[in-house]
């Protein structure tokens, strides 16, 4: 057994320590708001909290964070106090298909917790989800607003 | 884009026999909830005593509008464009809008394409009188209720935000309040629609109705269907094109916990467990022995030579398009153009469930064309058509990939095999490997100028597999593809002397449908091409192009847009521009980009985009698909492609299919033009520009042409 606390409950799960946690939140806890896109952490959809950091789920064997505090994107806000990114996606409409965001934001809040105003050069170098619709722009634009920025550079 | 006949579809389940499985449904999503309940069938009287005039509409009796979307959300926005027709001709704020997506049903089918299918930048355009009808006849019926009510001539009403109003008498009634009167008015047969100036929602409404589902977690995507004691499974396929299974070992793959059976489908092997990371397990665990047929020798270099050939000899040539002579005086050019095939990789992997049990059959996937879906499941199944539901769920992307039902299909068999619900999900892997790519190409393409530097005419020969053939639909007699000619069998260029052929290699890499098929690879060649023709005739790209769209005003202001939009001529500094134009499903198109080169990677720092989209239903929606289609189109002609060795897809997953990130994504700048009477295609044209466009900015840097996409072959 194998215990997990995501988004503030505990869960005791009878899975392998080896498991990727992306499916434990999936498949076993049923939280299917963190999506799979690779399997290979090459396209972040995975991306929750562990603690304050962004981790990509699909390569993070549930045994290395037993215990450890985990948010997903169920719990990146509330439906009363959304996160300032979620209010700043929705201003910017930002989502297309819609698939990639809850990785582009977790990736993002992430990052803000290390860096709160985030250049458009700072997400490039440190923001390597992959959005097929192509959002980048917009997410540019978004966290720009969210975070009272809008440098260029 | 060629009309499908319902026939032609039907007769593509005896083409296809058992080898593309499929199977869809419909149900949904809706406004405000993910998980709005779903209607199993054409409508019918409502429970809550609800008003539904037709199959799109129910008006609740708290004023609430259920809308019907018969397409499928993607990302494209039809989700919130559509309702958006329907609520305008009603007459009824937005906010009172709910979706719901529609199943699969006669009354849902494409008036273009007579099956429920979700392509070719159609929806809005095919849909638009057809919705705006809907909305109007049920606003009509309100009116007649409230008329008949008051004892007054309904010609003397008129409605506001979901009231009729008696101005004259002082009063009003809301819709919620008419519902039961409404219901016994008479279907108008020609209902009044709005005039352009009196929409209200129409070009108003710049929110979309699933973007709060999409920051949350809550919109509901295929890979996030549960139903109770469903499994997971994953499949091995084939790797090598036109490969079966010889025979398998699963003893390994049994023994890995979590995995509960495995179990031999049509096209491959399933490995069936509790959840989907053991089920990818114990594929990895079978030891498989492969029949793999005649494609097992076959690589891109044998490939490429073959096409190649075939350009350059014309063996095998179609006419597509014969006009004036095919000898002219003048300055010749020529040129050879090869392209790499390429994958779609939707952001969520291809997966369906389906549920299997002696009532019938349902499926729930991410499906473009629910008339196939269900098809194949019944196929699949062994039942009649009519004990298949399909429920369509968000998709995480579709560009065409999901115009196939191989994924939902197998979902049935694995079922039907286990005596269970079962989730199909595909890894990354399969994805990538078992598509149905943008085909490979090889163009052969001439042209003359006369002594003054006019285009006086064009020969181009096109080398790519069918599309519509991976389709599943019908070539004509004369074996000419439309779809995979697009941008040249319709080129918009009054080049007095044209011609336009046809070569179908038939190569046995299995051909798709990918965002602007065959124009997101002819509208490069014929772009570039042009750059250089009015290059060596000494004249402005942009000049040149209006020289001979002088009969296209929707195309001459596109162009003339964009070059104002992006200071054409007046790059930013340690920038170089380029300028290509294109037209798709009825909308013309242009860009201009500005690039500068690292090494031999072009950078592209800025894009201007213009189209002419008739009627921006949604202007902000309109805007996301000419930036999505930009940035989508920009990975295929910076980097992805498909290699291909001993018949199988060398690429596995991000990591060697490369696409797009946010690093190399431009800022881009939208413009739309409206010069149209109705709606036109938005969702796929922006595909076709920006990859010549950024080729001929790369030749004002460093003057070497591009004859090859990806560019990363181009300039090494």
């Amino acid at each position: 057994m194998i215990s997990l606390t995501i988004n503030g409950l505990t869960h005791e799960l009878d899975i392998p320590d080896e498991m990727p946690l992306l499916w434990a939140i999936r498949d076993v806890v049923g939280l299917t708001g963190t999506k799979f896109g690779c399997g290979v952490a090459q396209c972040g959809c995975c991306t929750v909290h562990v603690g304050d950091d962004a981790v990509r789920s699909c390569v993070t064997p549930v045994g290395s964070v037993a215990g450890k505090s985990i948010t997903t994107i169920e719990a990146l806000g509330t439906p009363e106090q959304p996160h300032a990114l979620q209010l700043a996606w929705v201003e910017e409409e930002v989502p297309q298909c819609g698939y990639c965001q809850s990785g582009q934001l977790m990736a993002i809040s992430g990052l803000l917790k290390t860096n709160a105003h985030p250049t458009n050069d700072d997400l490039a170098q440190s923001i390597t989800n992959i959005c097929r619709c192509g959002t980048y722009d917009r997410i540019r634009k978004a966290v720009a607003r969210a975070t009272g920025g809008g440098q260029q550079s | 884009m060629t009309t499908l006949k319902r026939a032609d579809f039907m007769r593509l389940g005896s083409l296809y026999g058992g080898s593309l499985v499929l199977g869809v449904g419909a149900g949904g999503c809706a406004n405000q909830s993910s998980t709005a309940p779903q209607s199993s069938g054409p409508p019918a009287a409502t429970e809550t005593g609800g008003f539904k005039p037709n199959a799109w509409v129910i008006v609740h009796p708290d004023e609430k509008v259920t809308i019907f979307v018969a397409r499928s959300e993607m990302g494209q926005g039809v989700a919130t464009g559509m309702p958006t027709i329907v609520a305008d001709e009603l007459d009824i704020p937005f906010e009172n809008v709910e979706i719901e997506f529609a199943p699969a049903a006669a009354a849902y089918v494409d008036v273009a394409y007579h099956i429920q299918i979700t392509g070719g930048s159609f929806s809005t355009m095919s849909s638009w009188m057809q919705l705006r009808t809907a909305g109007a006849s049920a606003r009509a019926m309100l009116v007649s209720a409230a008329a008949k009510q008051w004892g007054v001539d309904a010609s003397t009403l008129t409605t506001k935000a979901g009231s009729v109003i008696d101005a004259k008498n002082d009063r009003t009634a809301t819709y919620g309040s008419l519902v039961a009167a409404a219901a016994a008015m008479p279907v108008p047969a020609k209902p009044v629609l709005k005039t352009r100036d009196q929409f209200t929602l129409i070009g108003k409404v710049n929110k979309r109705i699933d973007t709060p589902l999409k920051v949350n977690g809550t919109a509901k995507y295929g890979i996030d269907v549960r139903v109770p004691g469903m499994k997971f499974a994953s499949i091995l396929f084939p790797p090598t094109f036109g490969a079966t299974v010889k025979s398998f070992d699963a003893s390994k793959a049994k023994k890995v916990k979590g995995v509960v059976d495995v179990v031999r489908v049509p096209r491959g092997i399933a490995v069936v467990a509790d959840n989907s990371w053991a089920a990818f397990q114990g594929k990895a665990a079978l030891t498989v022995e492969y029949d793999n047929g005649p494609f097992a020798n076959a690589s891109t270099e044998s490939l490429k030579a073959e096409f190649v050939k075939l350009a350059s000899s014309g063996t095998g040539a179609i006419k597509a398009v014969e006009r004036g002579s095919k000898s002219v005086p003048g300055k010749h050019f020529e040129a050879l153009y090869f392209g790499h095939p390429v994958a779609h990789a939707t952001m969520e992997p291809q997966n369906a469930t389906a549920s299997v049990t002696s009532e019938g059959v349902e499926v729930w996937a991410p499906t473009q064309v629910q008339t196939a879906a269900q098809l194949f499941a019944a196929k699949s199944a062994g039942v009649p058509i009519d004990k298949v539901k399909i429920h369509t769920t968000y998709l995480g992307g579709g560009f065409g990939r999901r115009l196939y039902v191989d994924f939902s299909t197998d979902a049935v068999a694995v079922s039907k095999a286990i005596k269970a619900p079962v989730q199909v999900i595909w890894t990354r892997e399969d994805d990538i490997q078992h598509d149905l790519y943008k085909p490979m190409a090889a163009n052969a393409i001439d042209a003359v100028l006369d002594d003054r530097g006019n285009l006086v005419a064009m020969r181009h020969t096109v080398v790519m597999d069918s599309i519509l053939k991976g389709l599943g639909f019908p070539l004509p007699p004369s074996g000419l593809d439309a779809i995979s000619m697009d941008s040249v069998v319709n080129s918009q260029y009054e080049i007095p002397n044209y011609q336009a052929y046809y070569i179908n290699p038939n190569s046995g890499v299995p051909a798709g449908s990918l965002r602007a098929p065959g124009a997101n690879w002819n509208n490069f060649v014929v772009e570039t091409f042009m750059d250089e023709l009015a290059h060596a005739a000494g004249k402005d790209a942009l000049a040149f192009r209006l020289a001979l769209l002088k009969k296209s005003p929707r195309a001459t202001a596109v162009l003339k847009k964009v070059a104002t939009n992006a200071s054409w001529g007046s790059p930013s500094r340690g920038t170089k521009q380029g300028l290509a134009f294109g037209f798709w499903a009825n909308t013309p198109v242009a860009t201009i980009v500005e690039v500068s080169m690292d090494g031999n990677t072009p950078q592209v720092h800025r894009a201007f985009v213009v189209a002419d989209v008739g009627i921006a239903v949604n202007p902000t929606i309109v805007r996301q698909q000419l930036e999505g289609a930009t940035n989508y189109g920009l990975s295929m002609a910076l980097a992805s492609k498909i290699t291909i060795k001993g018949g199988a897809v060398q690429e596995h997953n991000f990591y060697d299919f490369l696409v797009l990130r946010i690093d190399k994504a431009p800022d881009i700048h939208v413009d739309v033009l409206e010069n149209f009477s109705s709606p036109t295609g938005i969702g796929e044209l922006g595909t076709v520009t920006i990859g010549p466009a950024v080729a001929n900015a790369v030749f004002a840097i460093n003057g070497k042409r591009a004859r090859v996409l990806p560019l990363s072959e181009a300039y090494a």
